[in-house]
């Protein structure tokens, strides 16, 4: 593994703290982590005496749930904190927070934050390994990794497969982790939504641009993003990140950026449909597409489980066999 | 000492299969109670040949499955990350069945243990038969083999190699203090 592995670093806080090879090492452990969840006893050793801390600082059931059912499936001692319940909401500051965690000597920290970059800091006043379970409007590493495994599963390998990621580009971590990781695969990205959700100041076409998100193609019109692609990504409208208006209204969203059976059938054959939940049922997508043989939105949390299950396996020192 | 010596020639190593398999069926009565295991991944080749062998000789088609102890190796603190997890695939419930776990080399018998407590995790089979097909000593545990291809005196620091058709190109076993795989062709 490279010097730049993130094993190597003790932290996953961006897609881009990982290579070509940590991405396949991460999907194929997931892989034979996958075969515990189907099991009648599912839980395995690896992580026996470990300690993880679940902070999530900010509202979430899938992701919360879905790392403490990693750690447990892999034997770890899986605590969990939250913003309301915990000394932060007597006013103690984040970093006195993290300070007297890891004094408490855990092995990995998970964080998840309303506010971008949490993470990092995080990472920066505790000893032991990190994970940014999504930060604000930055990142979402493992589920950007966990859309991989699905697409990979269903479609093979990510070489030039058209990916039209659509919605609120502007507040998505999501859509940031994997436009880095997608690209990374070499698959070919297009992004879609109102002018006012695209966030043209650090997303371009232009492979040359030093800075920022490279795209194949950015368009604001959802039948051109849906012709040809083989999987469609729906993104959430996340009306808590919405501070000002961007569009009229979720009636008018609906209609002009709304998955229906009809749009999809301008797609590549056999279309994926993803979706990092929760939906906004018959806002970005139609209940006929929610519900319909195109969705994997159920196998991205069944896979969720394996690849964050990957991911602790790796970061807390895991893989090895020898001669014996 | 030599790069590399020949333990098993490609005949010898047909032979000894074809041998482990009249063991079997020698010491099991009723092979519709067997099911084997193969531990990836030259076990599980071995595991395929076995079968394959069973079936010529017995005439029954021995269910199998294919085993991936990494998880539940005890090194797994203090070693790096040169090998990756592969899938385990037992397409069949282990209770109440004779199974019969097949590696390729047993040397500390920390895999076997592994594989073992592994098996557990699926089911409670009746029985655990183990199958080697090269038995190369320096055990650290209480592990012997009920079925051995060749028993081979090692030094501790000395490789054995097995190689096969199926997913090297060659059916050989060699021991050496290097990788060199010497060609008989």
């Amino acid at each position: 593994m490279s010097e730049k592995g993130f094993t190597q670093k003790r932290r996953l806080l961006s897609a881009a703290d990982l290579t070509i090879e940590d991405v396949e090492r991460i999907l194929n452990t997931a892989s034979a982590m996958k075969e515990v969840s189907t099991r009648d006893v599912k839980k395995i050793p690896p992580l026996r005496g470990k300690t993880i801390i679940n902070c999530f600082l900010e509202p979430s059931t899938r992701t919360k749930t879905s790392f403490e059912i990693a750690g447990k499936r892999l034997s770890a001692d899986v605590i969990n904190i939250s913003a309301t319940g915990s000394s932060l909401s007597k006013g103690e500051t984040i970093k006195d927070m993290a300070r007297n965690l890891s004094a408490m000597k855990p092995d990995l920290v998970v964080v998840r934050s309303q506010y971008s970059g949490i993470p990092l800091r995080i990472s920066e006043w505790i000893d032991c390994a990190v994970v940014n379970a999504g930060d604000g409007r930055h990142e979402h590493p493992t589920q950007s990794l966990l859309d991989l495994f699905t697409i990979r599963e269903k479609k093979g390998p990510l070489d030039n497969l058209n990916i039209s990621i659509i919605g609120d580009i502007l507040n998505s971590r999501v859509a940031r982790s994997n436009i880095i990781l997608m690209k990374l695969l070499g698959a070919n990205i297009t992004l879609c939504g109102p002018a006012t959700l695209l966030p043209v100041c650090d997303i371009s076409c232009d492979n040359n641009r030093p800075a920022g998100l490279v795209v194949d193609r950015v368009t604001n019109s959802l039948k051109e993003a849906v012709t040809g692609a083989d999987v469609v990504m729906m993104l959430r409208i996340q009306t808590e990140r919405l501070n000002e208006k961007k569009f009229p209204n979720l009636r008018e969203y609906s209609k002009l950026y709304g998955l229906s059976p009809e749009t999809l059938k301008l797609a590549a054959k056999d279309p994926l449909v993803l979706h990092p939940g929760p939906i906004n049922r018959g806002v970005e997508i139609s209940p006929e597409v929610a519900d319909g043989p195109w969705c994997v939105m159920l196998d991205q949390v069944t896979n969720g489980v394996a690849v964050r299950m990957a991911v602790l396996y790796l970061l807390l020192g895991g893989g090895s066999a020898s001669n014996a | 000492m030599a790069d590399s010596s020949v333990i098993l020639t490609p005949v010898k190593m047909r032979q000894t299969i074809t041998r482990i398999a009249h063991e079997i069926v020698e010491r099991n009565r009723d092979l519709n109670d067997l099911a084997i295991v193969g531990i990836v991944t030259r076990g599980a080749v071995l595991a395929d040949r076995l079968a394959r062998e069973l079936k010529k000789i017995a005439e029954v088609t021995i269910a199998t499955g294919y085993l991936d102890p990494t998880f539940y190796r005890d090194d797994f603190h203090s070693r790096g990350q040169e090998f990756e997890a592969k899938k385990t695939d037992i397409p069949f419930s282990v209770t109440n069945k004779t199974v019969l776990l097949v590696d390729d080399v047993l040397f500390t018998g920390r895999t076997i243990n592994a594989a073992i407590a592994h098996l557990f995790d699926l089911g409670r089979p009746k029985q655990v038969q183990l199958a080697v097909l090269i038995d190369r000593g320096h055990r650290e545990l209480p592990i012997r083999p009920d079925y051995c291809g060749k028993s081979v005196p090692t030094q501790y620091v000395e490789k054995i190699r097995v190689r096969f058709k199926e997913c090297d190109g060659k059916d050989i076993v060699v021991s050496g203090l290097t990788e060199k795989i010497p060609d008989l062709d």
